[in-house]
């Protein structure tokens, strides 16, 4: 009858009594492994030898001296086996999943990447394996859905609500108050009932211990400022986790601001008055609602940032002051890209691209002798349709339509 | 004041085999019809009745409820309106009438002021599927002070120890779940059930209502002896749906 997973005001286990028993599994099976010293050697084990960890510390010496400010790094998470930090957790979840003896994972997904990561890890430990994902984000993401299916799982789109990521969660949760005797639900972000938040962050904190490390050898000192992406937030309380304690360092989360803040279309919820405490989803963070308690649309062109909640971890860190948000624009964060790519060969995910924006609008202000990291969450090949359109590419238009041509065949 | 809902189910149940409690989605397909819906009902005999308030996140719903509650957000359905209805459902109706709905809409409305707007509604109690009594202090300090009853839910998965908790922070009624997933799918009636509902009655003293799949008088009658409250929920919407508002007076008339 404990409360559990609080983080100040925020977090907690809002779950049906259904689910009471499998999330006392869950926290036995949790509390066991981070509890076991050779757990976390098992599974940086797994991870450099299944995955490329130590992902690198990538210097960008172009963007760097492009802005002539602080030294620039990138984070690597788009290097990780299935090119995003979502690797990390669900690799972890997995491990967790053959202790407790279950044989079907169940995932939302909104960018795909946690799907693919998902289907990936089902494929390697022999689970069997459905994908929701909304039917919005199975458009705009259609290469992942192309290879969640290859890898053997099950994709179900999803058409209730904004058939966004927030719908495919809770499809994800009817499944499981029906299958949880069999079936494991590897939630992909540091957001739902305790444990997930803690337990996600857990696993992507080996971002943050790899990036530390690197930091110091590469530059002898600590960054000045480390940036990521907030979706849900795991990419950027991986990073977060390894700079937390130092004063010296500011972490700034990157929240999406779709179509510009002022016009309501965005999905920023910590650096915008737009959102208040509330509880959805088996938590209570800061939610994009009505007066009411409804929750609203959002709007980003990157989807796995399209989220009207966050982690309850990261709602403390705002409150308390010890990380802060700011926000990047659709248009801002096409233009990071392209000049990502130009100037580095680098082609971030749309949603990381976001960390990048935010960077780019103060790095020139910091003095050359500081540094600063970005993480780089995931690569963007499955952002090439979306990407496309936004260059509004004639090549690339003229070559799907003759794809198009040759099936119709 | 706590026993008044007991009170009145024990009562009913001198006279009837099984008490039937109904369960419809505020606003859907309208407020009118869900307020012709609750007339046709407590005329064909309905005992209680569940009223939801439509919370875009219904995470324990299945399709049928899932998608009333949509649509009632989208013709503009508000918390305001919901207990506007039943206030008007309370003074024209003699049943008790209880809220469902989710924690968000308790949380933000303020859990005092909502179990205040409650009870000066005339609600006896409220069904909230996402909020356990270990995240439950203030809503239940609220619900007390307003005597009004938090209603708890027993699951088939719920330990005999998780129910004797359950029991003791509850009051009204238990609502036990006959199987697990969300509402509105087949439920089997069958020996795993029996051992389940005894476990339930050993676990609590409050009267016993029975929802989840339960669709037909077949259903409703093999319930007789094991429960007090049989509930039919998503199957009056899926009535509803096919065949209108008018066949929902005969439809609850064949049940018992
Ligand atoms: C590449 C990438 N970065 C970031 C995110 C956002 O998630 P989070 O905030 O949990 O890192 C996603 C989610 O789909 C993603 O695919």
């Amino acid at each position: 009858m404990d409360k559990r997973g609080y983080y100040g005001e925020f977090g907690g286990a809002f779950i049906p009594e259904i689910l009471s028993a499998t999330f006392d599994d869950l926290v036995a099976h949790f509390n066991g492994i981070k509890n076991d010293p050779l757990f976390w050697d098992s599974y940086v084990d797994l991870m450099s030898t299944y995955s490329c960890r130590a992902t690198p510390l990538t210097y960008a010496e172009n963007l760097t001296n492009h802005f002539g400010g602080a030294k620039i790094y990138i984070k690597r998470e788009d290097l990780n086996h299935t090119g995003a930090h979502k690797a990390n957790n669900v690799m972890g979840q997995g491990l967790l999943v053959k202790k407790m003896g279950k044989t079907r994972v169940i995932a939302e997904t909104g960018a795909g990447q946690h799907g693919v990561a998902t289907a990936t890890m089902a494929a390697k430990f022999g689970f069997d394996c459905t994908i929701y994902m909304g039917e919005v984000d199975v458009k705009r993401q259609r290469p992942n859905v192309f290879w969640m299916e290859q890898m053997g799982a099950t994709v179900i789109p999803v058409t209730d609500g904004t058939r966004i990521l927030k719908d495919a969660i809770n499809e994800a949760f009817r499944d499981w108050v029906t299958n949880m005797e069999t079936t494991h639900y590897v939630l992909g972000t540091a957001c739902g009932p305790h444990p997930f938040p803690e337990m996600v962050s857990y696993f992507q904190s080996i971002i943050g211990k790899e990036a530390r490390k690197q930091i110091l050898e590469r530059e002898g000192k600590l960054p000045a400022r480390v940036y990521a992406c907030v979706g849900g937030g795991s990419n950027a309380m991986g990073i977060f986790s390894g700079f937390l304690p130092d004063a010296g360092v500011t972490c700034v989360g990157v929240e999406a601001a779709g179509r510009g803040l002022a016009t309501g279309e965005h999905a920023s919820r910590l650096c915008t008055d737009d959102a208040s405490v509330g509880v959805a989803q088996g938590y209570k963070t800061f939610f994009l609602q009505d007066d009411d308690g409804q929750m609203k649309e959002t709007h980003s062109i990157a989807a796995g940032l399209d989220y009207v909640g966050v982690s309850p971890i990261l709602s403390q860190l705002h409150v308390e002051k010890k990380a802060r948000f700011e926000s990047a624009t659709d248009e801002e964060v096409i233009a990071a890209l392209k000049l990502t790519m130009q100037k580095e060969g680098i082609i971030p995910a749309l949603e990381s691209a976001h960390a990048f924006a935010g960077a780019f609008k103060e790095v020139g202000n910091l003095p050359p002798d500081q540094c600063i990291i970005i993480n780089q969450s995931g690569r963007g090949d499955k952002d090439i349709f979306t990407v496309a359109d936004a260059f509004d590419d004639p090549q690339w238009k003229a070559f799907i339509k003759e794809k198009a041509g040759d099936y119709r065949a | 004041m706590t026993i008044v809902l007991e009170a009145y189910i024990r009562e009913k149940r001198e006279k009837k085999d099984i008490l039937l409690m109904t369960h419809i989605v505020l606003g859907y397909p309208s407020m009118e019809a869900s307020m012709e819906i609750v007339a046709q009902m407590v005329a064909a005999g309905v005992d209680l009745m569940e009223l939801q308030i439509p919370f875009s996140e219904p995470m324990a719903d299945g399709p049928v409820i899932l998608k009333a509650n949509q649509k009632a957000l989208e013709a503009g359905v508000r918390v305001a309106d919901c207990f506007k209805f039943a206030k008007e459902a309370t003074k024209r109706f003699e049943i008790p009438f209880l809220f469902m709905t989710y924690t968000n809409i308790l949380f933000k409305y303020g859990m005092e002021a909502f179990a205040g707007d409650m009870a000066r509604a005339g609600i006896k109690g409220a069904i909230v599927p996402d909020l356990p009594p270990e995240e439950g202090d203030a809503y239940l300090n609220a619900m007390a002070e307003q005597g009004c009853h938090p209603v708890y839910i027993f699951s088939p998965t719920t330990t005999d120890e998780r129910m004797e908790l359950l029991s003791g922070k509850g009051s009204g009624l238990m609502y036990c779940m006959a199987r697990k997933g969300v509402t509105g799918k087949e439920t089997t009636f069958s020996h795993d059930l029996d051992t389940y509902l005894d476990r339930c009655k050993k676990a609590t003293d409050l009267p016993l209502a029975v929802g989840f799949g339960v669709k037909d008088k077949e259903d409703v009658a093999y319930l007789k002896g094991k429960a007090d409250i049989a509930v039919i929920g998503s199957q009056t919407i899926r009535i509803v749906n096919e065949q209108g508002i008018d066949a929902v007076g005969p439809f609850i008339r064949n049940l018992q």
